[in-house]
């Protein structure tokens, strides 16, 4: 059984249809990548799955429960952590705070202070900044910190959007990086990217949207090779 | 008497206007922050604290305990009730829409009032027994003892649970990005209902104090106060809880000195003209912020 399974998803935003129908799937374990260009409906996909956003029509199966019409705060409690475009950090509280409300649906005090020591040996700058107000970190940093804060709810599957937009080439490197460790620590990935090489170089499968369509898909290495793709995603 | 205690006593007085004032506007600047509208009726909540109180004391004939703890109940059921039957349909409506949908509750309150209880002042006897304090040649009223200390309680009991507490903390998060903070497992509308919930009870605070210092009630009574504090909470920035409390303070202040040594009749147009100062220097308030966007 997939852990994640989207079976004929359409969203519209009023008379505009952004996602046509469209399947997929994500099983434990893997890293998935959704590469697309802009407007292509990544996000639209992502928004969807976390129930940010309300779809027309399809089913959005999580661990083989039915999620569809769940509302958004009641799907981080079942293992589902997002990592939105734009990192969207809360500028006016505390790293620490943003991290602690990463951790608002879980109650044992001492698990999470165990999860966030394990944060902050995987993100040692967010310790050291951690009383430091979020609006003041670099790009870098609140992308590192909107991770941590996904988390720290202690997910199975982690959604994230654009996680390398607007960040320098080095960072860029060292979110990557981060992923594949996410992914080796056990925690499914699917991630969201234009940077369609840096994702499909850590994903195992990924799925090519254009225009709410799924055009797309098969193994990440296939794909790197595919001629299509590397036209129009790869620059090359 | 010398000039120094005049001073000082109408500076106490400044004191206790201005506390209430920044009560009410932390209603205003709270819902603002997160709600993201002016809640025009806000006022008007004070008007049904103070009615509420005065049900309860000389129509049940309770308690006093028990009439300030009906009010408080009462101004809470209805800033809930209000936000999730008026406002709550309007989310995403154009911002024009919700301020008249206030401005319609603030009339529909004042109406129901006027229909209830009549238009004729009612008198109602203040519940502070206690005379007051002599300071030197300083005398200073029991309900301004009262107000302050109470005021001062909840402005601290309100910053810390802002502050230190989980839900407060949520509060801020849906204040800033209420996707972001639905995506936390915050639930937003709970957290919209629970602002609306403090801000009432702190707006029944206000109008149990308001009873306790005039002693009459009519139905348009939170009318004044309630634009006075949301004067309070733009000079201070709206949006900022600090600023609310800061705003108020200096509200009354000004009111108080300027009434009493510059003129009665032209105190609301000083207070006024202060804040089209401030705003022309500092538009976000005192302590308002401009937000930045970082990439």
């Amino acid at each position: 059984m997939a852990m994640l399974k989207i079976t004929d998803l359409e969203v519209s935003y009023g008379m505009i249809q952004a996602i046509r129908g469209i399947n997929f799937e994500v099983e434990q374990g893997e890293v998935i990548a959704l590469i697309g260009a802009n407007g292509a409906g990544k996000t639209t996909i992502l928004h969807t799955v976390t129930g940010l956003l309300k779809c027309k029509a399809g089913k959005i199966e999580f661990e083989g429960k039915d999620i569809t019409k769940l509302p958004g705060h009641k799907i981080v409690s079942l293992g589902m952590a997002h990592v939105p475009e734009g990192r969207r950090v809360f500028a006016d509280l505390s790293v620490l705070e943003n991290l602690k409300l990463g951790a608002y649906t879980r109650t044992d005090k001492q698990e999470i202070e165990d999860t966030l020591k394990v944060i902050y040996k995987r993100f040692p700058r967010l310790e050291e900044r951690k009383s430091q107000m979020a609006g003041t970190l670099s790009g870098g940093e609140q992308q590192m910190l909107a991770m941590g804060r996904a988390l720290m709810s202690h997910p199975k599957i982690i959604l994230m959007d654009e996680p390398s937009m607007g960040l320098s080439p080095i960072f860029v490197s060292e979110i990557f990086d981060i992923i594949k460790e996410i992914s080796a620590s056990g925690t499914t990935v699917l991630v969201v990217e234009q940077n369609a090489k840096k994702a499909l170089s850590i994903a195992d499968r990924a799925y090519v949207l254009e225009t709410g369509n799924i055009v797309l898909e098969g193994a990440a290495k296939d794909l790197l090779e595919n001629d299509s793709v590397k036209k129009a995603y790869l620059g090359e | 008497m010398g000039i120094l205690q005049n001073i000082l006593e109408q500076f106490i007085n400044g004191l206790r206007s201005g506390s209430i004032y920044a009560l009410i506007a932390l209603g205003y600047t709270m819902v603002y922050g997160i709600a993201k509208m002016i809640n025009f009726a806000h006022g008007d909540i004070i008007m049904v604290g103070a009615y509420a109180l005065y049900v309860g004391l000389s129509i049940l004939h309770l308690p006093a305990i028990l009439a300030i703890l009906l009010s408080l109940v009462v101004c809470t059921i209805f800033g809930v009730v209000i936000e999730r039957v008026a406002y709550k349909p309007l989310r995403s409506a154009p911002p024009l829409a919700v301020l008249i949908t206030a401005i319609g509750v603030s009339f529909l309150l004042q109406s129901v009032s006027l229909l209830i209880f009549g238009a004729t002042p009612i008198p109602q006897e203040s519940i502070v027994k206690f005379a007051g304090i002599k300071i030197g040649g300083l005398s200073i009223s029991g309900i301004t003892v009262v107000t302050l200390i109470v005021t001062t309680i909840c402005m601290i009991s309100l910053t810390w649970f802002i502050q230190k507490t989980k839900m407060g903390s949520a509060m801020r998060a849906v204040a800033e990005d209420k996707g972001a903070a639905e995506l936390m497992g915050i639930d937003v509308n709970k957290t919209i209902s629970l602002t609306f919930a403090i801000g009432s009870a702190l707006a029944s605070i206000a109008g149990i104090l308001y009873v306790c210092q005039y002693q009459s009630l009519k139905p348009t009574l939170g009318a004044m106060p309630g634009i006075k504090a949301f004067v309070a909470a733009v000079l201070g920035g709206i949006g900022s809880v600090p600023g609310a409390m800061l705003g108020g303070i200096i509200l009354g202040l000004i009111e108080s000195l300027s009434k009493a040594y510059i003129s009665t009749e032209l105190s609301d147009a000083i207070v006024f003209g202060i804040l089209v100062l401030v705003l022309l220097i500092k538009p976000s308030g005192l302590l308002g912020k401009i937000r930045k966007e970082k990439v």
